[in-house]
């Protein structure tokens, strides 16, 4: 009798973590679906109902397409560079480095990864300027002047521009978290491959890649639900400007909300936002279950 | 015999000893070339913050002719000390909420059979899939109802909360781990749940709880969407938030947006620096398992 009681107060231990989750995660999500039926704005909160006309209208603002792309462009790069690079990048650091430099090398990577978007987001904006900016220094140097663009001004440039900020952040945060990957495998698999003739090359091939396959996965999943929800880089550097030619979704929603006073609208966006974040997650989930790589 | 096998193998090895310095030098000079894409930017950004206008239009690649640390003062008083405080009030308190709040809750899964343990880990679990940006709009409603906007506290409730679900499996993983035996000992000496969890589990878990410390801090510190929103006042602002309201204040003078972005990246950079090894621990933990 006293044990079955003495389990119940236990539940007061979690309820602070239950009742933040309840309260300011769960609700709000499932409101926001709510919400994104209706139209309403900021300060005369009387919610029309409208059904789906939020989505009708979103499948034919061109601003939302754009954003879309801009999202999946995002994605598509960051996956190349972020995840394909940081996995080069490790590999060639536990290989080839030994003892400080290695620290050295790994710690200069991963520093700008700490640094605010807000901060990066400026100092870049500053690297892009037309005037005094080191990239088109850089293209005039190298003879490449006939490159130089005003790249954050012009709209087929000033997303890509972005886009390639984030690479210069991030790469060094996923190279980290394939190091620790990497770390796990045992040595003798490489001594044992040398011993045969193998070449650093086969090495990376037949057993690295391999063996951090769900690394390789989970930094995959990261970066693309993580390029679904830019937003801070995106409104530092352009404000989704010039034209909404470098609007995110995340951008769009938050400009359709405070600035536009279409909250119903942006509900909708953010609805979009929460689908594919979903899908994210949930691949994420299936591939943690399934672990079955052995070393 | 011995020799005619041994001497192509040898040539082969020299030849490939050889290929292999190649490769190596090649390597070499692609991380170094790497690091200096990395690291040249802000030691720009750092110099820049001690030139005058007129060097930063005329000559943006060199050093400033004196140390102008005028800029970094005025960068200072136009508003960054605000936004410095701001930022360790909101991340400290976040940072300490956020642990005692999920340490709580690991020590209640890992140590004890709770009540409904399955259902509240599968919502502990949802919470991680749940974005900021997601529940944007009705938080917005909701912290007006409950009176909490443009508050301090808004954003601590909210950097809590949604790091909660992270942070709780970061913590479980490790106390998973720790034996019993301490616990058990505690226990015949009379001590109650509250003195175990404090003076057993909370020492005991101490490495994972400065990683969760160091990873909330890291996400606190740099929280951009909820400062935007959810503060009004630019007495509250952020850092990530004050420094863009700070461009629009110093206009032209760009010399001291650059000491004043110099001057927000120290603490993380330093923090960094000083908890490497546990900023990576918790990175390991936290995604590598």
């Amino acid at each position: 009798m006293a044990s079955r009681l003495g389990r119940w107060p236990m539940l007061l231990w979690v309820a602070p973590a239950v009742l933040l989750l309840v309260v300011f995660v769960y609700y709000p999500v499932v409101e926001n679906l709510r919400l994104s039926l209706f139209r309403w704005n900021a300060f005369s909160p009387v919610d029309v109902w409208v059904g789906l006309d939020n989505y009708s209208a979103l499948t034919a603002d061109p601003v939302f397409w754009s954003s879309l792309f801009n999202n999946i462009a995002y994605a598509v790069v960051s996956v190349i560079f972020q995840v394909g690079g940081g996995l080069v990048l490790a590999a060639v650091l536990e290989e080839l480095v030994r003892g400080r430099l290695k620290g050295f090398f790994r710690t200069v990577y991963f520093v700008p990864a700490v640094l605010s978007l807000t901060i990066t987001g400026l100092l870049f904006q500053f690297m892009y300027n037309p005037q005094i900016g080191l990239v088109n220094g850089f293209l005039d140097a190298v003879g490449l002047g006939a490159f130089k663009h005003s790249w954050l001004g012009e709209s087929a440039t000033a997303i890509w521009a972005i886009i390639a900020m984030s690479q210069w952040q991030s790469v060094g945060y996923v190279m980290v978290l394939f190091i620790v990957a990497m770390q796990r495998i045992p040595r003798e698999l490489y001594e044992a491959a040398y011993i045969d003739g193998a070449t650093r090359r086969q090495a990376f091939f037949r057993i690295t890649v391999p063996l951090v396959r769900e690394m390789t996965l989970l930094a995959m999943i990261i970066t693309i639900s993580g390029a679904f929800l830019v937003m801070n880089e995106v409104w530092v550097m352009t404000a989704g400007g010039p034209a909404n030619s470098s609007h995110t979704l995340g951008t769009w929603l938050y400009k359709s909300a405070f600035f536009n006073d279409q909250m119903g609208y942006a509900a909708a966006i953010a609805v979009v936002i929460f689908v594919i974040t979903l899908a994210a997650s949930i691949v994420q989930l299936v591939i943690n279950r399934g672990k079955t790589v052995q070393y | 015999m011995a020799g005619t096998v041994a001497r192509p193998h040898y040539a082969e090895t020299t030849r490939r000893a050889v290929a292999s310095s190649i490769g190596r030098t090649v390597a070499y000079v692609m991380l170094i070339v790497l690091a200096v894409a990395v690291i040249y930017p802000l030691v720009w950004m750092f110099l820049n913050g001690f030139k005058s206008n007129a060097e930063l239009f005329g000559d943006p690649w060199g050093l400033p002719t004196t140390w102008r640390w005028g800029n970094f003062v005025k960068a200072w008083d136009l508003g960054v000390v605000r936004y410095l405080m701001n930022s360790v009030i909101v991340t400290g308190a976040s940072v300490v909420t956020t642990v005692l709040v999920s340490a709580l809750a690991a020590y209640a899964l890992t140590r004890h059979r709770i009540p409904f343990a399955g259902a509240i880990t599968v919502l502990l679990l949802g919470g991680m899939m749940l974005a900021p940006t997601v529940a944007l709009i009705p938080l917005f409603r909701l912290l007006r109802a409950i009176g909490i906007f443009d508050t301090y506290l808004a954003l601590i409730v909210l950097y809590t909360a949604f790091r909660v679900s992270f942070t709780v499996f970061l913590i479980r993983a490790y106390m998973i781990t720790l034996s019993r035996e301490m616990e058990d000992a505690a226990i015949v000496d009379g001590a109650n749940r509250w003195q175990i969890f404090w003076l057993v589990i909370m020492p005991l878990s101490r490495p994972i709880i400065v990683s969760a410390a160091l990873l909330q801090a890291l996400f606190a510190w740099n929280e951009f969407v909820f400062a935007l929103v959810f503060i009004n006042s630019g007495d509250l602002k952020t850092l990530p938030v004050g420094l863009l309201a700070m461009q629009g204040r110093v206009l032209s003078d760009w010399p001291v947006l650059f000491a004043a972005l110099t001057i927000a990246s120290i603490p993380m950079i330093l923090l960094f620096l000083a908890g490497q090894r546990q900023f990576i621990r918790g990175l390991s933990e936290g995604f590598g398992k």
